[in-house]
C-alpha cells in the first residue's frame, strides 16, 4: 500500500483555513491525494466537507493555506479554472439535466463543432458515436444517445457524469456524495465506476458519510470533524466502527449506540 | 472490486423495442403537428367554398400566422432558456411608436429610424435580462414592469410630442427608402403575375388595376417569420450555442457548473426576443403606414400560447421552434378561418381555448415518455 506515496501528490491542500464572517468552517486541514487512489473524505453533516471540496475545486478561496496543484502552488479564481487544471467535482444533484439526451448532456459546455460554410455546427454525429462509446465502456445500455437522462436511474446518472468527467481529461474527480441517495445496486453499480475510473490512474476524491461505501473503494481514508482532520488512515489500517466513531466524535455515538443496540 | 463489474450483456432486457412508427411520432412537434392537421381538415370541411384556400384567403391567414411566428421563435427560445418575456407586446408598440417619432416627428431617414430602433429595443431586451440575472427575480416579475414600462412610454411620447396617439405619414416618409421594403416591400410579384395571366389565381376584373392578380407578392412579413423559425430551428437543435440554451433552462446549475455560460445565453434570448419583437412592429408600421399606442395589446400571452402548443415546457429546457412555428399557424388560421367558416367571432376564443388545452395535455404525455419525467 505504500508504494503510492513513492509517486508525487497530484494535489496538496496543506493547513487550509476557511473563515466565513466569525464562523470559522475549516480550521487547519491537510490531506495529499495521489493519481490512481480513491480517497475517501468523511465526515458527519457540518463537519466542512463541502467547504473543503469547495475550496478544492476553486468556488472559495482558502482564508488560510496553500494549494499545490502538480507540484506547482495553484490561485483558483473561480471553477473554470480548476476545471481547465484538470479538476472536475461531480455533485449529487447537479450533475445532469434530466430533460435533455445523454448526449447532449455528455457534452454540455464541451460540444464538438464542425465547420460547413464558415459556420460552427455542433457536430452530433461525434458527439453521439462518442457518447455511445463512453457509455458501453461504463457498462450503461442506452436506447440510443438521443435517450434522455431523465429515462436512466440515479445511479446510471452519476455514472455518465462520472464518465464525462474522465472524458474531459478529469486528474483529480471529487464525487459529492455520489451514493448517499442510491439504492443497494445502483450504489454498487456507481462503486465499480468508481474502481474503474481510478484504474486508469486518475485521482479520486470521494465524499461520503457512510462507511461502508467508503470501505468498500478507498484507499485511504480522511476524516472530518467540526473543521478539523483527525489524521489520514490507510486502508486496513482501521475498522468500521473506529471510522464511525471518528466521524461522529467518538463519545455520544457510544451513547446512542448502546441505545440503538449497535445498529448505527 | 474487479469482480463487481461483470461484462454487462449486449443488450438489456428490461428495454423494449420500440416501434419505428412510435419512435417516428414521439417527438415535442407531435402536438403541434395533431393541432395542425386537425384544423385544417376541420377548415377544409367546414370552409372550402368560402375563399379561405384560394390566394386572397391563403395569404390572409398566412400573413396573420407570419406575424405570431415572428414573436413565438423569439418567446420559444427564450422560454427553453428558461425565462419569460411578458413585455413582447409592449415593446411590439414601443418600438412602432419610436420609428414614428423618429421618422415623422424628427424626420430623420426610415433606415436610420429603424436602425436605431433596433438598437435600442435590443438593448432593452438586454437590460431585461440584466435585471432578471443580477437581482435573482424571476423574468415574469421584471418583465411585468416593463410591460407597463414601456407600454406608458408608447402612450406618453406621441401625446406629449404630437398631441396624438396615432402617427401617420411613414408610408410617405419610407418613399425610396432603402431599408423600409425589407420589411414592407413583396417579393415574387412576377410569379403571381404569371399565375395570375394563367389563370391560376384571381385577378382583378375592373378597375384600375384590371388584369392584376389579387395577391401581388409575398410580403416580407412572410419572409421574415420562414427566415427567423430556420434561424432559430437551427439555432437551437445544431450549433452548440443551442446545447447552452436547452442546458441553462433545463438547470442553470448544473449547466454552470459543466462551464455553459448561462447568463450571457439567457440575456442574449432575452435581447432575441426583443428583436423579434422589433421585427413585429417594423412591418406592422411599415404595411400601416402608422404607429398606434396600443399595437401589441396581448401578444405576449398569443406568443407564449403558440409556443406552449409547440410543446415547449412552461418551466424551460424543452421546446422546439418548429412546434412553436406550427402553434403560430394554428392560432393564425383558428383566427382567421372562424370568420371564413361564418361561425361567429366571439366563439375564437372558446375554440383557442380547447386546442391549447388538447395541445398541452398531449404534450405533457409526450414529453413525459420522452424524458423519463413522474
Amino acid at each position: 500500500m505504500n508504494t503510492r506515496s513513492e509517486h508525487a501528490p497530484i494535489i496538496q491542500m496543506k493547513d487550509i483555513e476557511k473563515h466565513f464572517g466569525a464562523v470559522i468552517a475549516l480550521a487547519g486541514v491537510s490531506i495529499d491525494i495521489f493519481p490512481g487512489e480513491c480517497h475517501c473524505l468523511l465526515g458527519d453533516n457540518g463537519a466542512g466537507k463541502s467547504t473543503f471540496i469547495k475550496t478544492m475545486s476553486g468556488v472559495h478561496k482558502p482564508t488560510k493555506g496553500e494549494i499545490i496543484f502538480d507540484g506547482k502552488p495553484m490561485h483558483f479564481d473561480d471553477p473554470r479554472d480548476a476545471m481547465d487544471a484538470g479538476i472536475a467535482t461531480v455533485h449529487q444533484h447537479l450533475a445532469m439535466i434530466p430533460l435533455m439526451s445523454v448526449s447532449r448532456n455528455f457534452f454540455m459546455g464541451n460540444e464538438p463543432v464542425k465547420k460547413i460554410a464558415g459556420i460552427n455546427f455542433f457536430d452530433r454525429e461525434k458527439a453521439d458515436r462518442i457518447t455511445m462509446e463512453e457509455m458501453r465502456k461504463m457498462g450503461i445500455n442506452l436506447r440510443g444517445p438521443d435517450q434522455a437522462v431523465g429515462t436512466l436511474s440515479g445511479g446510471e446518472r452519476q455514472t455518465v457524469a462520472i464518465s464525462r468527467a474522465v472524458h474531459f481529461g478529469a486528474k483529480v474527480l471529487i464525487l459529492d456524495e455520489p451514493t448517499s441517495a442510491l439504492g443497494v445496486r445502483q450504489t454498487s453499480n456507481v462503486l465499480a465506476t468508481i474502481d474503474k475510473v481510478r484504474k486508469q490512474g486518475v485521482a479520486v476524491v470521494f465524499i461520503t458519510h457512510n462507511v461502508r461505501h467508503a470501505l468498500a473503494v478507498g484507499d485511504r481514508f480522511t476524516v472530518l470533524n467540526r473543521g478539523k482532520t483527525l489524521g489520514t488512515a490507510q486502508r486496513g489500517q482501521i475498522t468500521p466502527d473506529e471510522l464511525q466513531d471518528m466521524m461522529a466524535g467518538g463519545q455520544e455515538l457510544a451513547q446512542l449506540d448502546d441505545a440503538l443496540g449497535g445498529t448505527v | 472490486m474487479s469482480q463487481s463489474a461483470q461484462p454487462t450483456p449486449a443488450t438489456d432486457e428490461r428495454i423494449k423495442d420500440i416501434s419505428r412508427l412510435r419512435q417516428s411520432l414521439i417527438r415535442p412537434e407531435l402536438g403541434g403537428i395533431c393541432g395542425t392537421v386537425l384544423v385544417f381538415t376541420f377548415f377544409l370541411l367546414t370552409a372550402l367554398d368560402s375563399g379561405m384556400f384560394n390566394s386572397q384567403g391563403v395569404l390572409n391567414w398566412s400573413t396573420v400566422s407570419a406575424q405570431f411566428m415572428i414573436i413565438a421563435v423569439g418567446a420559444c427560445l427564450l422560454m427553453i432558456a428558461g425565462e419569460f418575456d411578458l413585455s413582447v407586446g409592449s415593446m411590439i408598440g414601443f418600438a412602432g411608436m419610436m420609428i414614428a417619432i423618429f421618422s415623422v416627428t424628427l424626420g430623420w431617414p426610415v433606415w436610420m429610424a429603424i436602425l436605431i430602433t433596433f438598437t435600442l429595443c435590443t438593448a432593452l431586451g438586454a437590460l431585461n435580462g440584466f435585471i432578471v440575472i443580477r437581482t435573482g427575480l424571476p423574468s415574469f416579475i421584471v418583465t411585468l414592469a416593463f410591460l407597463f414600462i414601456l407600454r406608458g412610454f408608447t402612450i406618453y411620447f406621441p401625446q406629449t410630442l404630437e398631441r396624438k396617439t396615432i402617427i401617420g405619414g411613414i408610408s410617405d416618409a419610407a418613399q425610396g427608402d432603402w431599408l423600409a421594403p425589407v420589411f414592407g416591400g413583396k417579393i415574387l410579384g412576377w410569379l403571381f403575375q404569371w399565375l395570375g395571366e394563367a389563370g391560376l389565381i384571381a385577378t382583378f376584373e375592373r378597375g384600375t388595376r384590371a388584369g392584376q392578380p389579387v395577391v401581388d407578392g409575398i410580403p416580407m412579413l412572410i419572409v421574415w417569420a420562414i427566415a427567423l423559425v430556420f434561424f432559430g430551428h437551427v439555432l437551437l437543435t445544431r450549433t452548440r450555442f443551442g446545447n447552452w440554451i436547452f442546458a441553462s433552462g433545463g438547470d442553470a446549475e448544473a449547466a454552470r457548473n459543466s462551464g455553459v455560460p448561462v447568463n450571457r445565453v439567457k440575456i442574449l434570448m432575452f435581447m432575441f426576443t426583443a428583436f423579434c419583437a422589433t421585427v413585429f412592429a417594423t412591418c406592422q408600421v411599415m404595411e400601416f403606414g402608422s404607429a398606434g399606442a396600443d399595437r401589441g395589446l396581448l401578444k405576449e400571452f398569443e406568443a407564449i400560447i403558440a409556443v406552449v402548443i409547440g410543446g415547449a415546457l412552461l418551466t424551460g429546457g424543452y421546446g422546439s421552434v418548429i412546434g412553436a412555428a406550427l402553434g403560430a399557424l394554428i392560432f393564425g388560421v383558428v383566427q382567421q378561418g372562424l370568420f371564413f367558416a361564418g361561425v361567429e367571432s366571439s366563439l375564437f376564443r372558446v375554440f383557442l381555448g380547447v386546442i391549447l388545452l388538447g395541445a398541452v395535455i398531449l404534450n405533457t404525455y409526450i414529453r413525459r415518455m420522452i424524458t423519463g419525467e413522474r
